[in-house]
């Protein structure tokens, strides 16, 4: 019971300082970071092919976090200067590209859906010689 | 507010912001789910009188003015009920996505002149946006009640809503580009005076544009005759069916509250928001902009109006719910690809055309003069001196099109 | 109980000297990583598209508190609004029993659970690297507008006004990319509605029944209108087509 006190107690510092202090980049880089590895290992893991479409989404969108991280005025320390208007740009780009990834990649999946009845990628084999 | 909290009444500035926070909060609910009371009583009424029936009489009087509350309460003491096979925690997460959608888009819709919940320099769009989330509400209930009749309603609202959002934006784009700016309070600002300065009479295309506009706002907040996610005649109830009780009135509350929420866009973006047809309080010599009783007078009075209109406007779905037959969904499909877009596209073309030739409006005497409207337009955060390439390059722009 | 009280005072005493702006951001945050990892661990695809929804709409939050007010709602717009939808339309009309959860077996599972690990490791080792990103913001600056992102894509830079010449050159922009992203829209329009297309197989059986039973007018014409859309247009119309 100590031990857990204790660790709470350590653990709260840590969390009110996270509330307390202004936020950096480096807080963004984190948030984008998780994403991105979620999105890795969704990819690599799920074999419903609209899954691995899923884990593409989270990957697209853990890059856009650091591109408005790095392009936002409000984090930048003194005298740093970020990607200014660019990295906003580009985000808007990824967000367009992704819609249209994922408009071919739903279009592909109907079509393998409709000729083999299942959404499992590891049965899309046919060209394994 | 919390300014006023703060200085005043000496309370700490994080528990002034809280209140002041959860005190507009309330204020919004509050036009949701008092909205809805009265909505729905009017919506029996209109029908009744449209079918030649009188419609509540009983309830609270003569008028049946108490029927919604009746019929709250009634909803309240349901029994909650949920089908074997449904998925339990979406089927319960449903409707409060839908509600939440609704309710956080009311957000960043300004009342009067600065009652708005938060000032979005991007408040068109997330209008809009947060608007269109409230369809997975609605999917995920479909899918979650394993029944096939709400499957079947999910899957058309999907479509519907996705399509139609094409030509809702190609609309909304029109008194953005106009206006030069997507904040709605700027927008509502620029029509200020008569009710020639409105979108709505600017030229020719926006008037068709607003209409078109009124199409794909009925069809995107799922009414009568685009209703095929809930039509009865085939579907039972729609993606709905197998809801009962406090979460099917939330579904309704979510409803009434983005019709209100699409009338009032109109009334924003297309009829001067605040800005009634005569300027009353400018012919007073009020002004809005003093902090004084006469600035808070004129702020209710635009509030009134807004609201005015916005009910105007869900009036006005009512009267075509119950007059117009619901189509099949291939005609919901045709209207918004072969009919809604094309005309939003050409209608915004003749918009930019227009806004070249004829800057001033269509009523040149009555509207203010062309460069007004573009002051301060190309202005970057650099303020004036960084501005001046960018204008430049623009007027090279401008006459390479003449 | 002299731990819990501790405990309350360390929690209640920061709270006014909190900082909203951080609290928001944790908020969001949280909420964004907790549903991405979400979306790896459920196995319902129908729960993985909500926690992918509300991982993506914390992530809009995140860009309006970076002060990217159009990308968020741009996020929100299309991301969300659009391109979920049309995720989960696609996973409606695949979702048959067997597919709404397909397992992995755990082998997999581990292995691409330590890949990721050591992805977020590197990648959250890199992000602590360069101590400038960890100095926090100098304070407020003005709020920028959306009109530089605006302008910026029509190809005019007003944020940043070319060196050393104060009138005529200006900086770039993006207007190539604009034109090209939008030629490639139209291309993936076209693409997609060409591939989505379901093939006509008409077997001399199927012709057979279809000429000799005459159709009612309203499903002749839906035919008409959808023309082999197939499985896609028949689940749209309650099945009649």
């Amino acid at each position: 019971m100590s031990g857990g006190l204790l660790g709470q107690v350590a653990a709260v510092p840590l969390f009110a300082s996270l509330l307390t202090e202004p936020v950096s980049v480096a807080h963004y880089l984190v948030v984008g970071a998780i994403l991105f590895a979620a999105g890795i290992v969704c990819m690599a893991v799920k074999r419903n092919a609209l899954g691995v479409l899923m884990g593409i989404e989270l990957v697209l969108n853990g890059a856009n976090v650091n591109f408005v991280a790095f392009a936002s005025p409000y984090l930048q320390g003194e005298g740093a200067r970020g990607l200014g208007i660019d990295g906003q740009v580009i985000a808007l780009f990824v967000i367009l590209l992704a819609a249209a990834e994922a408009a071919v990649a739903l279009a592909i999946t109907l079509n393998f859906y409709n000729n083999h009845a299942t959404v499992d990628i590891d049965r899309a084999d046919d060209l394994k010689g | 507010m919390a300014e006023f909290l703060i200085n005043s009444a000496g309370l700490p500035e994080w528990l002034a912001w809280t209140i002041t926070a959860v005190v507009a909060a309330v204020l919004i609910l509050n036009v949701i789910a008092g909205g809805a009371l009265v909505f729905i009583w009017a919506e029996r009424k209109i029908a009744a009188r449209i079918q030649d029936r009188l419609g509540p009489t009983r309830t609270g009087g003569r008028f049946g003015w108490l029927q919604s509350l009746a019929d709250g309460i009634k909803l309240l003491a349901k029994e909650d009920l949920m089908p074997e096979g449904a998925d339990g925690m979406l089927f319960r997460l449903a409707p409060y996505v839908s509600f939440c959608a609704s309710f956080c888009a009311f957000i960043a819709l300004p009342f009067a002149f600065d009652f708005v919940g938060q000032r979005l320099n991007v408040g068109v769009f997330f209008v809009v946006a947060v608007l269109g989330l409230e369809v997975f509400g609605v999917i995920l209930a479909g899918y979650a009640s394993a029944s096939k009749w709400s499957l079947f309603g999910a899957m058309r609202e999907a479509a519907q809503v996705v399509s139609y959002e094409v030509p809702l934006g190609m609309c909304v784009v029109v008194p953005v580009m106009l206006a030069g700016s997507m904040d709605l309070v700027t927008i509502a600002e620029k029509q200020a005076g008569w009710f020639t300065n409105w979108y709505l009479f600017h030229d020719p295309f926006t008037f068709v544009i607003f209409w078109v506009y009124v199409t794909c706002a009925v069809a995107s907040v799922n009414r009568a005759p685009f209703d095929l996610a809930e039509a009865e005649s085939e579907l039972v109830a729609g993606f709905h069916t197998e809801y009962s009780g406090l979460r099917w009135s939330y579904f309704f509350m979510a409803e009434y509250g983005s019709m209100f929420l699409v009338s009032a866009l109109a009334a924003v973006l297309f009829m001067g928001g605040w800005n009634g047809p005569i300027p009353v309080a400018k012919l007073l010599g009020l002004s809005a902009g003093t902090g004084d009783t006469a600035g808070y007078f004129v702020r209710l009075l635009g509030m009134a109006n807004l609201l005015g209109k916005a009910t105007l406007g869900v009036l006005v779905m009512m009267w075509v719910r119950w007059t117009l037959p619901r189509l099949r969904i291939d005609q919901v499909m045709t209207t918004c690809l072969k009919y809604c877009t094309p005309l939003a596209a050409a209608m915004f073309a003749g918009v930019m055309v227009w806004q070249l030739a004829l800057p001033g409006g269509i009523v040149r005497g009555l509207s203010r003069p062309a460069g007004e409207v573009r002051e301060g337009w190309l202005e970057g955060p650099g303020g004036k001196a960084a501005s001046r390439p960018a204008a430049d390059a623009a007027q090279k722009v401008a006459e390479v099109a003449r | 109980m002299s731990g819990i009280l501790a405990t309350f005072g360390a929690v209640t005493l920061p709270l006014a000297a909190l900082n909203w702006h951080s609290f928001f951001f944790v908020l969001f945050a949280a909420v964004a990583c907790a549903c991405a990892i979400a979306v790896v661990l459920a196995d319902n695809v129908v729960r993985m598209a909500l926690y992918l929804v509300l991982s993506l709409g914390a992530t809009a939050g995140l860009f309006f508190l970076a002060g990217a007010e159009f990308v968020g709602a741009m996020q929100l717009m299309i991301y969300v609004g659009g391109t979920l939808v049309l995720l989960v339309f696609g996973v409606m009309l695949t979702a048959q029993a067997p597919f709404v959860s397909i397992k992995t077996t755990t082998g997999d599972r581990v292995l691409a659970g330590v890949v990721g690990a050591a992805l977020l490791a590197v990648l959250l080792q890199s992000a602590f690297s360069v101590p400038a990103w960890r100095q926090p913001a100098a304070g407020t600056v003005a709020a920028p507008a959306a009109t530089p992102v605006g302008m910026a894509l029509l190809g005019v830079r007003v944020d940043e006004p070319a060196a050393g010449s104060p009138q005529g050159a200006v900086r770039s922009g993006y207007l190539l990319p604009f034109e090209i992203v939008s030629v490639h829209l139209l291309v993936v329009l076209v693409g997609a509605a060409y591939l989505a297309r379901a093939k006509k197989r008409k077997t001399p059986r199927a012709i057979e029944v279809a000429a000799s039973v005459e159709p009612p007018a309203s499903v002749a014409e839906h035919a008409a209108v959808g023309r082999g859309a197939g499985r896609a247009t028949s689940v749209l119309s309650g099945g009649r087509s």
